[in-house]
C-alpha cells in the first residue's frame, strides 16, 4: 500500500550563459568572411564617432574662433548677461548631451545591424 | 576657531563620518579581489554614473573654477566645458570597447592589446605620475579649505583627507567606494546648488547691483579667449580645449570606472548619464564667479580666489544663516577632496598592488594585501609632496595633469582601439614623447617663468604635444610592422563585436 517514493527532481535555474540559437560566423577566426564583417562594423562605428566629433568641433570648438573674428560679440548682453557667459556657461551643455544621446542611439543601431547581418548568414 | 566656524566643522565631520560608514557598509559586500579592483563589474548605469560624477568633480571643479572665473573671467568657462566634453569624446571613441577589453587598468589594457611587458611598465609609471600630479592639488585644496573656514593650520586638511581616504579604500576597495562616490555626487550638487539659489535671491533683493568697474573691465571679463584675447589667447584657448577634450579619457581614475560596467552598451549609457550629471553641476560655479565679482572682488586682488565659493555666503549674508550656508559648501568641498582622492588612490593602489608588490613579494603578498599596501604608498607620497611644495593653484595643476593624459593615454587608447597596425615599440615611443613634451610644461609652470613670446607653447602644451605623440606612435609603429601582435584581429573583434554574439569572453 505504500506508494513508491516520487523520483527525485533536480531544481535548476535558467542557464547562466545565454545560449545563442545559431552559432553565427565566428568573428575571431581568421576567415575572409569574418574579416569583411568586422571591417564593416569597425568602419561604421568609426564613421559615426568621426561624425559626432566633427559636430562637436563645429558646435563648440568653433566658438573661440567666432568670438575672435567678431570682436564685441562677447560683451553684447542678453537679459543683462554677457553673451559669452550665456553661451559658454549654459548653452554648451545641452548640445553636448544631445550629441551624446545621438551617438548612443546610432552606435546601438550599428551593433544591431551587425548582429542581424552575421545571424542572417549561415 | 570661533562659534561661526562651527557649521563648517560639523559639515566636514559629517562628510568624513558618512564616507566611512557607507564605506564599511559596502565592505560587507566586498569579498574577492575582483570586488576590490572593479566592484566585480555589477554596477548599474545610474549608480555607476553618479559614482563617476562624484569621483570626477574634484576640488578643481568645486572651488577652482569659480575662483578662476572671478579672477580671469569668461575664458575660464572652457575648463568646465572641456571637463564635460571630454566625456563625449570618451563616449564616442573608447567607452564600449574599453569595457569589452576585459582589462582591470590601463596597464592591463596595454599589455593585452600589445602583448608587451614593456608597454605595460611604461603605462604603470604614467598612471602613477598622472594620478599623483592630480592628487597633490586635492590635498592642498583641503588644507586651504580648513585653514580658511575653521582656522586650522594648513597641514590638517591634507592629513584628514589622507586618513579618511586610506581608511575607506583599504577596507572596502572599489565596491564600497562606488556607493560612497554616488552619495558624494549628490552631496556636492546640493551643497553648491542650494547656497547658489539663496545667494541669487539675496542679490536680487539687494536690487541686483552690477559689478564695480567700467565698461573696459566688463569687456575684459566677458572675453572668452585667454589672456589679452589676441592670437596668443586663441592659441592658449584651443590648447586648453584639446587638453581637456582628449585628456579625460586618459585619467587613471576615470578609466578604471569603466571596467565596473556590466557590458559595452551599459558603459555607453553610463557615459551619457555622466554627461547629464556634469552639465547640471557645471552650470552652478559661474553663478559664484559672477556674484563674487559683485560682492567679493577683494578675494581676486589678494590672490585668495580659490576660497571664493567658501567665503561668499558669509560675505553676502550676515549672521548664522551665512555661517550655515558656508558650512554646507565646506562640506561639499570636503566631499570633493575625498571622492577624487579616493578614486585616484584606488587607481594608483591597483597599479602598485598588481605591478609592484604582487611581483616583488611573490607569494607572501597577494591580491588584497598587495592592494592595501599599494593604497598606503598611493596616499602617503602625494601627501608629503602636497605638504612640502607651494600651491600652484588648484585648477592650474589639474589642467597640467589633463595635458599629460591627453598627450599619452589618449593616443594609446584611440590607436589601440581603432588601428590594427599599432606596435608595442610605437606605443612606448609615443608615450615617451608625449610625456616629455607635456611634462616639460609642468616643470616650466613650477619654475614659474614668464610666459611671453614662444614660452606660450610651454604654458599650454597640448596643441603641439598631442599631435606629436599621435604622429610618433603611428610613425614608429609603421617602421616596426614586424612587431604587430599576432592576436590583434582577435582582440579588435572582441572590442567591437556586440556581447549578444556571445564571443569567447573567458578572460573577462
Amino acid at each position: 500500500m505504500t506508494e513508491p517514493p516520487p523520483t527525485r527532481v533536480r531544481v535548476t535555474g535558467p542557464p547562466r550563459r545565454r545560449q545563442v540559437a545559431q552559432r553565427p560566423v565566428d568573428l575571431e577566426a581568421e576567415s575572409p568572411l569574418s574579416e569583411v564583417y568586422l571591417d564593416s562594423l569597425l568602419a561604421a562605428q568609426l564613421r559615426l564617432a568621426g561624425r559626432i566629433l566633427v559636430m562637436l568641433g563645429l558646435a563648440v570648438g568653433s566658438l573661440p574662433l567666432v568670438f575672435f573674428v567678431v570682436p564685441g560679440l562677447a560683451e553684447r548682453q542678453l537679459a543683462g548677461i554677457p553673451l559669452s557667459w550665456l553661451v559658454l556657461g549654459l548653452g554648451v551643455y545641452p548640445v553636448l548631451i544631445l550629441l551624446g544621446w545621438r551617438y548612443v542611439v546610432r552606435a546601438e543601431r550599428n551593433e544591431r545591424d551587425f548582429v542581424d547581418l552575421t545571424r542572417g548568414t549561415r | 576657531m570661533t562659534l561661526q566656524d562651527l557649521p563648517a566643522l560639523i559639515g566636514v565631520g559629517l562628510v568624513a563620518i558618512a564616507t566611512l560608514v557607507i564605506g564599511s557598509w559596502g565592505l560587507r559586500l566586498s569579498r574577492t579581489t575582483s570586488d576590490f579592483f572593479v566592484a566585480s563589474r555589477t554596477v548599474n548605469p545610474r549608480l555607476n554614473a553618479s559614482a563617476i560624477g562624484g569621483e570626477y568633480l574634484s576640488a578643481a571643479s568645486f572651488l577652482g573654477v569659480a575662483g578662476l572665473l572671478l579672477t580671469f573671467g569668461a575664458d575660464m568657462l572652457w575648463y568646465p566645458i572641456g571637463w564635460t566634453a571630454g566625456y563625449l569624446v570618451l563616449l564616442a571613441l573608447v567607452a564600449a570597447p574599453l569595457r569589452r577589453s576585459g582589462a582591470y587598468t590601463l596597464p592591463d589594457f596595454a599589455e593585452a592589446r600589445l602583448g608587451s611587458r614593456g608597454a605595460r611598465a611604461a603605462c604603470s609609471l604614467l598612471v602613477v605620475a598622472i594620478a599623483w600630479l592630480y592628487l597633490v592639488p586635492q590635498f592642498q585644496g583641503a588644507g586651504l579649505t580648513l585653514s580658511a573656514m575653521v582656522g586650522a593650520p594648513t597641514w590638517v586638511g591634507p592629513l584628514v583627507v589622507g586618513v579618511v581616504v586610506l581608511a575607506g579604500i583599504s577596507s572596502g576597495g572599489m565596491r564600497s567606494i562606488t556607493f560612497v562616490q554616488a552619495f558624494q555626487y549628490w552631496l556636492k550638487l546640493t551643497a553648491l546648488l542650494i547656497p547658489a539659489a539663496i545667494l541669487l535671491a539675496v542679490w536680487a533683493g539687494d536690487g541686483a547691483p552690477a559689478a564695480a568697474g567700467g565698461a573696459a573691465d566688463l569687456a575684459e571679463w566677458s572675453n572668452p579667449l585667454a589672456g589679452d584675447g589676441g592670437g596668443r589667447g586663441l592659441y592658449l584657448t584651443y590648447s586648453l580645449i584639446l587638453a581637456t577634450f582628449l585628456g579625460t579619457m586618459g585619467l587613471p581614475h576615470v578609466v578604471v570606472r569603466f571596467y565596473t560596467n556590466p557590458d559595452g552598451p551599459a558603459a555607453r549609457r553610463t557615459t551619457l548619464v555622466v554627461l547629464g550629471l556634469l552639465g547640471l553641476f557645471y552650470v552652478i560655479p559661474p553663478v559664484y564667479g559672477a556674484l563674487g565679482r559683485v560682492y567679493a572682488d577683494e578675494l581676486a586682488s589678494s590672490g585668495r580666489s580659490d576660497v571664493l565659493v567658501l567665503e561668499l555666503p558669509r560675505l553676502m549674508i550676515d549672521g548664522p544663516m551665512g555661517d550655515v550656508l558656508s558650512g554646507l559648501v565646506t562640506a561639499g568641498a570636503f566631499a570633493a577632496f575625498l571622492s577624487t582622492s579616493s578614486g585616484l588612490s584606488i587607481a594608483v593602489a591597483g597599479v602598485l598592488g598588481q605591478d609592484v608588490f604582487d611581483r616583488a613579494f611573490g607569494r607572501r603578498l597577494r591580491g588584497v594585501a598587495a592592494f592595501r599596501l599599494g593604497a598606503v604608498v598611493a596616499v602617503v607620497v602625494p601627501l608629503l609632496v602636497a605638504l612640502s611644495l607651494p600651491n600652484l593653484g588648484i585648477a592650474r595643476a589639474v589642467g597640467l595633469a589633463f595635458a599629460i593624459a591627453a598627450s599619452t593615454f589618449c593616443p594609446l587608447l584611440v590607436l589601440g582601439i581603432w588601428w590594427r597596425r599599432l606596435t608595442d615599440v610605437g606605443a612606448v615611443a609615443g608615450l615617451l614623447v608625449g610625456f616629455l613634451g607635456a611634462g616639460s610644461a609642468v616643470l616650466w609652470a613650477m619654475a614659474s617663468r614668464p610666459t611671453d613670446g614662444w614660452a606660450v607653447l610651454l604654458e599650454q602644451p597640448a596643441a603641439w604635444s598631442v599631435p606629436l605623440a599621435f604622429a610618433t606612435m603611428a610613425g614608429v609603429s609603421l617602421l616596426t610592422q614586424d612587431r604587430v601582435p599576432a592576436h590583434t584581429r582577435r582582440f579588435l573583434a572582441r572590442l567591437h563585436a556586440p556581447e549578444s554574439l556571445a564571443l569567447d569572453r573567458s578572460s573577462s
